[in-house]
């Protein structure tokens, strides 16, 4: 496709090649909807399950994969919080700063974690184990505060408790 | 996972129609089990006795409200979506978009019964004569994820889905779609552009999405506990439903309650619709030890503060609705006397405005600029009228502004804050009009 590339001179350079597994699952997801574009967000996922984020070269190899433009594909990476376009740390630690968990002291728990890692909001520790990241009510509102590092919910979390909830993190 | 906090001894089929299969240990209720306790009877019996337009009827006479905090009308609903032998058949979506600020319920019916939402969806297929579901699930779920795709692949094993439904001749299936973050994907219609692969900004209407929805067929979105209320509709009857209520509610049904804030036992509880705000903070155990209710939201960071004395009406959608607030999803976020209503408000608008998509200039642009002048009062460094022009920004947030109601969802508890508890916001009042203050934290910032 001309579009792909015409704007991907400069992000050809990074030679990003879709891994054939993570193509493979691309297009299993692509027959779940009638038009390709409608798998656009889970083949960014795909991407970054296996890269901990969507580099560069993977906007138009998602493209040229789904068929589709590369602008509809960034225009899509850009939106959604939760895919992440810079690299992150091994372990994303999403902290709810919703009502609830605010009502519960989750200021409190925020600032613990970065006193605790030497690191603001959006950023990632200089070992890349850590990032740190806010996120929209994780609906546990009953376990407030709570924070999702992975997959794993936690909550409540008291700010003494870190140290130890992170040694599960390595 | 969430937690129901009645006991699986207290649950019953005829009056715990959600929750009554739920184990106390929190595993999923799997495909045997459900068929043994009548689950997709309801499929049947729709297929045998039932065409769609008296499947519809029948959803339509119990009064079933959407959950997901509208409360439209779900038979009525459905009643409006094009169908017929000459109309393209189009989708059934399920939002599990759950994301909003204090709600917890949704998470329990996927993670630990799924096949009562599938079945749900089925019914739902029939009535709207569909031909395809999806489920969009936020990302964060991972859980109800792993019980939904498990228990979908039970259920076409066993003909429940795919090609010629139960030797019925009738075709439905349904995928799981996981979203990637965005508040405002469980906007009815930016929940169909994300379904598309689109970036969530929402659509104009008409077209509703029952006319043109998803990929432009006829669509119809319903919340995940309004469709689980669907097979028990169907098995026992509209008349069942409203009774399941009896004279607490003209709303038919029981509600998924719950509470969250500092009470002694926070969580979930499956009532009759219109049980009181003072019976479900009992349940809850009141408030933790030394402190006293303040305030409170009916249901979600989109509904309006209320006071303790509103603690004894009925929570339903038109009880709620008549103080000036909204029910909403039904499930409290109680606020304690030394809890600052000007710093809760600031935090509820601080994320309105970082999940406004952007697509509308009251919202996009109103709700940071209400963000700015809320973190100058709690600072103590507000001008005299700051409070009035909060005011009218709630007022030119309001319905009909917008496309869709993000904005009129974040000047609710704004407006409510300010009416119940303007003293807390006027302390914050220290310098003249024209002193411009500056901006303690610059919006964008975490």
């Amino acid at each position: 496709m001309n579009q792909t590339t015409a704007s991907s001179t400069t992000i050809a350079s990074d030679a990003f090649a879709l891994d054939p597994a993570d193509r493979e699952a691309i297009l299993e997801e692509r027959a779940h909807y009638p038009y390709p574009q409608a798998a656009s967000i889970e083949a960014l996922k795909i991407v970054q399950k296996r890269h901990g984020h969507v580099p560069d070269g993977a906007i138009p190899a998602i493209a040229d994969t789904l068929g589709i433009g590369v602008a509809d594909v960034e225009g899509v990476a850009t939106f959604y919080s939760l895919i992440f376009r810079q690299p992150v740390g091994r372990h994303v630690i999403l902290i709810c700063d919703s009502s609830s968990c605010f009502l519960t002291d989750y200021e409190e728990l925020r600032d613990a974690f970065i006193a605790h890692l030497g690191i603001g909001m959006g950023q990632t520790t200089a070992d890349g184990r850590f990032t740190l990241l806010p996120v929209c009510c994780l609906g546990a509102c009953d376990r407030g505060p709570t924070i999702l590092i992975g997959e794993d919910l936690h909550g409540p979390v008291m700010p003494d408790e870190i140290p130890i909830l992170l040694e599960a993190y390595s | 996972m969430s937690r129901i906090l009645q006991s699986a001894s207290e649950r019953r089929a005829e009056t715990h129609p959600l929750t009554w299969r739920l184990h106390d240990d929190q595993s999923p209720v799997l495909l045997d089990e459900y068929r043994s306790t009548q689950g997709y009877d309801a499929v049947t019996k729709a297929l045998e006795q039932y065409t769609y337009e008296s499947l519809t009827e029948e959803v339509k006479t119990a009064n079933l409200r959407g959950r997901g905090g509208a409360g439209f009308s779900a038979g009525f609903k459905w009643s409006l979506t094009m169908k017929g032998e000459d109309v393209p058949r189009g989708y059934i979506v399920c939002n599990a978009d759950e994301m909003e600020p204090g709600t917890f319920k949704d998470r329990l019916l996927m993670e630990q019964q799924p096949h009562l939402l599938i079945e749900g969806m089925i019914l739902a297929g029939i009535a709207n004569r569909s031909k395809q579901g999806y489920i969009f699930l936020r990302g964060e779920y991972h859980r109800a994820a792993a019980s939904i795709q498990r228990a979908l692949i039970d259920a076409r094993a066993a003909g429940w889905l795919g090609t010629d439904v139960r030797d019925s001749g009738w075709d439905f299936d349904i995928a799981l779609h996981t979203g990637a973050g965005r508040y405002i994907c469980g906007e009815e219609t930016a929940l169909i552009n994300s379904l598309e692969g689109k970036r969530a900004n929402p659509r104009a209407k008409p077209p509703f999405p029952g006319q043109s929805g998803a990929w432009g067929l006829p669509t119809v979105v319903n919340n995940v506990e309004t469709l689980c209320n669907v097979p028990g509709i169907v098995n026992h009857g509209a008349d069942w439903f409203q009774a399941l209520s009896g004279d607490l509610s003209s709303d038919g049904g029981t509600k998924l309650y719950g509470v969250s804030g500092k009470v002694k036992n926070p969580g979930l509880w499956e009532l009759p619709m219109g049980t009181t705000g003072n019976q479900i903070l009992e349940l809850a155990g009141g408030m933790r030890d030394g402190l006293t209710l303040k305030s409170w939201l009916p249901g979600g960071g989109s509904t309006g503060f209320l006071l303790p004395e509103h603690l004894d009406l009925a929570l339903d959608f038109d009880t709620i609705g008549k103080t000036g607030s909204r029910m909403g999803t039904g499930l409290l976020t109680v606020v304690a006397d030394n809890q600052s209503m000007v710093s809760l408000t600031r935090n509820l608008e601080e994320f309105f405005s970082r999940e406004s998509c952007g697509w509308c200039t009251p919202c996009r642009d109103g709700l940071p600029w209400s963000v700015k002048l809320l973190r100058a009062l709690e600072a103590g460094e507000g001008e005299t009228g700051d409070i009035e022009l909060l005011e009218q920004m709630a007022s030119d947030l309001g319905p009909g502004k917008t496309f869709c109601a993000h904005a009129p969802g974040a000047a609710m508890p704004l407006a409510s804050a300010i009416k119940y508890f303007r003293d807390e916001f006027e302390r914050g009042v220290t310098r003249p009009k024209g002193t411009a203050h500056a901006d303690p934290i610059p919006v964008g910032s975490v």
